[in-house]
């Protein structure tokens, strides 16, 4: 499954940049549920991520995109080893990092960085913001020199486009656009490789949002940075990402460029996903076909056998209750893991965008 | 005459900080079997507006004038009883939060047997009935089983559905709906927009939906206001607002989303700067710090909700005229960058009066410098 999943039929389109940052391989993490004090008998386990492989391309922006409870947090935190995998392999640079501890750990951690989702409970209230964005080079140990320090941290600061001399203010007196400018600061201080961004913008107004996608792309442009990008809005996934995985109860299920994914999704998932999305535009909504989901995601601690989708999948056949399908090159060049693909008339019918390119082209 | 109607609403606040004027003077109105949908911003009074409707913003701080017309009868001087019999039965709402709009100690069923009790004179059996009933309308399997559960044994989708089915149980005709599906996945999410546009249908039941969500009104709303500052600034049905939207404000928001059907590699074009705050609210056009094309007349004038000429039925407050407006309208969706259209507004305005004008638009708020060089 690895291999398909990551072969160069669904690599960065970008010229030049055609190698792996990051290379990941049948990542597994499992939380045990145990039962009991003393002796705590495992008693199952929540299969977060249950064995996904992919590559992230020096300069790309790779999408994560996927319901609540599908695995994508959980992922982003084991790329940044914030949790020990169960088992599986992440390559940084060619570097196995999976099993790295103590100063090996912290040394990478200058090469990679995370934007969180809550601009309000992920800075700290008691700390002046000139002090939260220095904070990666106090632990690190890097310009030590009060003076040189301050410098550093009011340039960054001009960068995301914060005032430099609010230095010694407090969290509470930004609003959340520019405490997310704050986030981006400090994640950008080590001159981090990789940035792993987990829902920047959903606690954000919709103006202040393009603010921050805006900064994030012309960032990545300047400082060519490799960007993990985690949403569940997928307009806004469309609009920032080069490739995009869909991940479903913890495993990828369909991976394709963002043109090709959005053109023509192949898993009914990603299918009924696009046909849920609201369009803003009254005139691709009319006669759009919206594809609703029945349930809720099936709990991930006993997920369905074979292919996970096919409880609420309306394709579904036998086949589908009896074999795991593999992830594989499907017509059009989706990367997708499913027995019935969707056609090109089943996508018309229900996802808008599949009808606004093709009145483009 | 309209099921719904609102005029000329505002509800202040007075605060140890100053008066807070969450809404300022707005109206609307809403038929049965119509969806009205109120889009803007955190802060723009639009959630304040609707609580007001329910009478759930009675504070001691709360001053409130104009009138709220539900069915004929008003609202507004109706004394609390009279207002806890309509709440509930004639007029529902959906709140946003789920899982804090449900009482955490009670049994979903038993929370909507006291909703139809309270309204209702029937047995409690027959209320239950009833319950399961709407727990399976709403799309709850086993609603039998489910109506014995706590509301933390069922998912985020599960309890947004309970509380639909809690508000329809007692067949409202005006259903209110606060951020319906924000905090839902967008799967969930198409669920209860499908439930709600089919109960609707069914029961003829008028729909006022808030949200920030543009897609979410485009594909429910049959009319569109957009608030700002506590304000309405432009108003017309759900076609016009995305095909022909005169108020640079919600030219703003539109060009704020990405698109789906739109070249990947373009821009979005954010709005400038942050909602103003509602006690110290700018002078003139209270939009005219963020707006690109401002004059330095409209930092003196406020501009008032007018129906345009050719139009009666769209309503716009901005001091541009309306045919300045459809040529920046379309030049912006042929993706001119609004600084360059602002030089071009400005190129009409005498010298002296322009540098007035950018000096003051210069004072804006840290942290808006990006957004404003064209890249």
């Amino acid at each position: 499954m690895s291999e398909t999943a990551t072969s160069t039929e669904t690599g960065a389109k970008r010229p030049g940049d055609g190698e792996p940052l990051m290379e990941v391989r049948d990542l597994v993490k499992h939380f045990p549920l145990t039962h009991g004090i003393i002796f705590q008998r495992k008693v199952g386990a929540v299969q977060a991520v249950d064995g996904i492989s992919f590559d992230v391309m020096r300069g790309e922006t790779l999408g994560l995109v996927g319901e609540s409870g599908c695995g994508k947090s959980t992922t982003a935190r084991l790329l940044l080893r914030l949790m020990d995998p169960t088992s599986g392999s992440i390559r940084f640079e060619g570097q196995e990092i999976a099993d790295l501890s103590g100063d090996r750990l912290k040394r990478l951690r200058q090469d990679m960085q995370m934007i969180f989702q809550d601009p309000y409970s992920s800075l700290n209230p008691r700390k002046t913001i000139g002090t939260i964005i220095g904070e990666p080079f106090a632990i690190q140990g890097m310009h030590t020199g009060e003076g040189e320090r301050k410098r550093t941290v009011q340039e960054l600061m001009d960068v995301v486009g914060l005032n430099p001399e609010h230095y010694n203010r407090y969290p509470h007196e930004f609003s959340g656009g520019q405490r997310q400018r704050i986030g981006v600061a400090r994640a950008l201080a080590l001159k981090p490789k990789l940035i792993v961004a987990d829902e920047p913008v959903s606690a954000l107004d919709v103006s202040i949002q393009a603010q921050i996608l805006n900064l994030l792309r012309e960032l990545q442009r300047e400082l060519g940075l490799t960007l993990v990008f985690i949403a569940h809005d997928l307009s806004v996934v469309r609009h920032m990402c080069d490739r995009v995985a869909v991940m479903y109860l913890g495993r990828i299920v369909e991976m394709a460029s963002s043109e090709e994914l959005y053109a023509h999704p192949r898993m009914p998932y990603t299918g009924a996903l696009m046909s849920a999305v609201p369009v803003a535009d009254p005139r691709l909504a009319a006669g759009k076909k919206r594809q609703v989901l029945a349930g809720d995601v099936p709990s991930p601690t006993n997920p369905p056998q074979a292919c996970r989708f096919h409880t609420r999948c309306w394709k579904a056949q036998e086949i589908c209750r009896q074999e795991d399908p593999p992830l594989e090159v499907k017509e059009g060049g989706n990367v997708a893991a499913c027995h019935f693909p969707l056609t090109d008339a089943e996508v018309a019918e229900r996802v808008p965008t599949f009808r606004a390119q093709r009145q483009q082209g | 005459m309209a099921l719904l109607e609102i005029d000329n609403l505002r509800v202040h606040f007075d605060t140890d900080d100053g008066v807070v004027k969450a809404v300022d003077g707005i109206s609307y109105s809403v038929d049965r079997g119509q969806t009205l949908g109120i889009v803007g911003e955190s802060g723009s009074g639009k959630s304040v507006s609707s609580l007001t409707v329910m009478g759930l913003s009675r504070a001691r701080n709360a001053r409130i004038s104009g009138s709220i017309k539900f069915d004929g009868k008003e609202l507004l001087t109706a004394s609390d009883d009279e207002l806890r019999t309509i709440r509930g039965d004639d007029i529902a709402m959906i709140f946003q939060d789920p899982l804090s709009s449900l009482h955490p100690f009670y049994k979903v069923g038993t929370q909507i047997v006291e909703a139809i009790r309270t309204h209702r004179d029937v047995s409690k059996q027959q209320a239950y009935d009833r319950a399961v009933e709407m727990l399976g309308l709403v799309g709850i399997p086993e609603p039998r089983k489910r109506a014995e559960s706590y509301p933390h044994e069922f998912s985020g989708g599960m309890r947004q559905r309970a509380m639909i089915a809690m508000a329809l149980a007692n067949d409202p005709k005006l259903l209110i709906a606060d951020e319906p599906t924000t905090a839902l996945d967008v799967t969930v999410q198409a669920q209860i927009l499908e439930l709600i546009e089919r109960l609707q249908s069914e029961f003829d039941t008028a729909v006022v939906v808030i949200t920030h969500d543009l897609g979410v009104v485009a594909e429910m709303a049959d009319e569109i206001a957009v608030m700002y500052a506590g304000r309405i600034v432009e108003q017309a049905d759900t076609d016009t607002i995305f095909a022909g939207p005169e108020h640079p404000y919600t030219w703003g928001l539109l060009s704020s989303i990405p698109k789906l059907d739109a070249p990947r590699d373009e821009e979005l074009v954010p709005i400038a700067g942050r909602p103003p705050s509602l006690i110290n609210l700018p002078g003139g056009c209270s939009f005219h710090p963020r707006c690109p094309y401002v004059k330095p007349a409209h930092m003196k004038v406020d501009p008032a909700l007018e129906p345009l000429p050719d139009n009666a039925r769209h309503k716009v407050a901005c001091l541009l005229d309306s045919q300045t407006r459809r040529r920046l309208w379309r030049e912006l969706r042929e993706g001119t960058a609004p600084v360059e259209a602002r030089a071009d507004v400005m190129k009409d305005t005498p010298p002296e009066e322009a540098i007035e004008a950018l000096a003051e638009t210069e004072g804006r708020p840290a942290g808006t410098s990006v957004e404003e060089q064209p890249s």
